[in-house]
């Protein structure tokens, strides 16, 4: 027999809102990659538009979840269920911040030629929104497996944003009036490196939740 | 001071309905372990043979080795000096409804000989401080019944009767489960205060009550201890599925 039929949809509630959350953030990321690439700052607008409504969800989230936590008293999984809810609606607001970043430094590139530069930015994209992604997936399927091989991945990414870091600063030193652009494509490399920092504590919070273990911090405490 | 209390093997029944299986556990001294389960589990039937009331039942057996300290409670010691070390609170606070609260709270001494006027006068004073009560009732200790008083209070009352014949061990089932919130969160406090001084065992339907106020906690299930753990753990991270379900409301 089922018990705590209410406690439980508003469990699922929650999973689901997150979800849309999440899709949100994604989204936003996606966004200011293409407004990267295209140097089109009509898509720059569509992500600061979408902050508002990110903003928006993050509060009714934590708001959910604060009634959850007052009116059930949840306990074991459901207490990390929720926690973890709480932490990772977080890191997708920081998520939809830095795609806000990263289309703020798009629009002042368009003030200077568009010139190639040494570093992949939409490939950093690619790796760091796949992080978010995978660990995203091991949220909906309570997989700690597919989280744990999230932490592998950030390794990848720091690598390269430390490569983008080297090579902009090589060309700024070498032609100066490049400055800008490699100012801004440093940024924006940072903030995607951000974002895999973001799917890192997110794939944290899906072992916290499933297997009960404090992995952050490279620590293992279950 | 409290004792440890080391249970080995122990097992329990009521004619032929086997209530507890082969149950072993260490409480520590000084600390406040809670005890947790559905009803029938067997965890009051548990807190009863610690004290040796469960043999008062004509059809009640136990055997195994219950521990206080060195004292082997079946072997060395007889029931009643094992209910002087171990007091008891119930679930309903049970007051001799014709005594005066002094004599409420001194009656476990009187049991046991005491006559000293200035002796039983200093023992309820202490008693009912320690239990939170003293500055409640100490204009009326010898004209007021211990029944006149609120369900909280009566339930403080009974918790100083048992500190008066000065335990070591306080056994309490569901002490506070008939009281309202204020009293429940007085009960509470004082548990957190006498651990210091008494070993406190607790059972209790109330999740978050032991929760609160145990360092650890014991899951039992048809007469099993399924599980005993430090309590954050236990509602944390429980290890086994039956206290996972249990403890999130999923067993049905």
């Amino acid at each position: 027999m089922a018990t705590r039929i209410k406690f439980q949809l508003n469990l699922d509630e929650l999973k689901e809102r997150l979800l849309m959350m999440a899709g949100m953030a994604e989204q936003a990321i996606q966004r200011s990659i293409e407004a990267y690439r295209t140097r089109d700052l009509s898509i720059c607008e569509l992500v600061f538009r979408s902050e508002p409504a990110i903003n928006r969800l993050e509060r009714e989230i934590d708001q959910l979840a604060l009634d959850l936590l007052a009116m059930e008293q949840p306990m074991a999984i459901d207490l990390r269920f929720i926690l973890s809810v709480i932490r990772i609606n977080a890191d997708l607001e920081r998520v939809g911040d830095q795609a806000v970043n990263i289309a703020v430094r798009v629009r002042e590139m368009g003030a200077f030629a568009n010139i190639d530069l040494p570093v992949d930015i939409p490939r950093l994209a690619s790796l760091s929104s796949a992080m978010v992604r995978k660990a995203l997936q091991g949220f909906i399927e309570a997989n700690a497996e597919l989280a744990q091989s999230v932490l592998a991945m950030d390794d990848q990414v720091d690598e390269m944003n430390d490569a983008a870091f080297t090579a902009l600063s090589s060309l700024i030193r070498e032609k100066p009036e490049l400055t800008p652009q490699c100012l801004n494509a440093l940024i924006i490399a940072r903030n995607l490196e951000r974002v895999g920092d973001h799917a890192t504590n997110i794939a944290e919070d899906v072992i916290f939740w499933v297997r009960g273990a404090d992995v952050r911090h490279k620590s293992s405490v279950a | 001071m409290g004792v440890g209390i080391d249970v080995e093997h122990l097992n329990a029944w009521y004619g032929s309905t086997h209530t507890l299986q082969d149950i072993n556990l260490n409480i520590p001294a000084n600390h406040a372990t809670a005890l947790i389960g559905p009803s029938g589990c067997g965890k009051s039937t548990f807190v009863r043979c610690l004290n040796r009331m469960h043999e008062t039942n004509p059809i009640a057996r136990a055997t195994g080795v219950v521990k206080m300290g060195e004292v082997d409670i079946y072997m060395d010691a007889s029931p009643v000096e094992i209910r002087r070390r171990v007091g008891m609170v119930f679930q309903r606070p049970n007051p001799f409804p014709t005594m005066s609260i002094y004599d409420n709270v001194a009656s476990g001494l009187k049991l046991n000989g005491f006559r000293n006027k200035a002796i039983l006068d200093e023992t309820v004073e202490r008693s009912l401080k320690a239990a939170a009560l003293w500055e409640e009732v100490k204009d009326d200790l010898k004209k007021k019944s211990g029944a006149s008083l609120s369900g909280g209070q009566q339930q403080r009352m009974c918790i100083a009767r048992a500190l008066a014949v000065d335990p070591e061990v306080l056994l309490m089932d569901e002490p506070a489960s008939a009281l309202d919130p204020v009293s429940t969160s007085k009960i509470e406090d004082l548990i957190f205060q006498l651990k210091s001084q008494y070993t406190i065992v607790i059972v209790t339907h109330n999740m978050q009550q032991a929760a609160r106020v145990a360092e650890n906690t014991g899951f039992f299930l048809n007469g099993k201890m399924v599980e005993f753990s430090s309590t954050d753990m236990i509602f944390t991270n429980p290890k086994d599925k039956r206290t996972e379900d249990y403890i999130t409301g999923r067993f049905g």
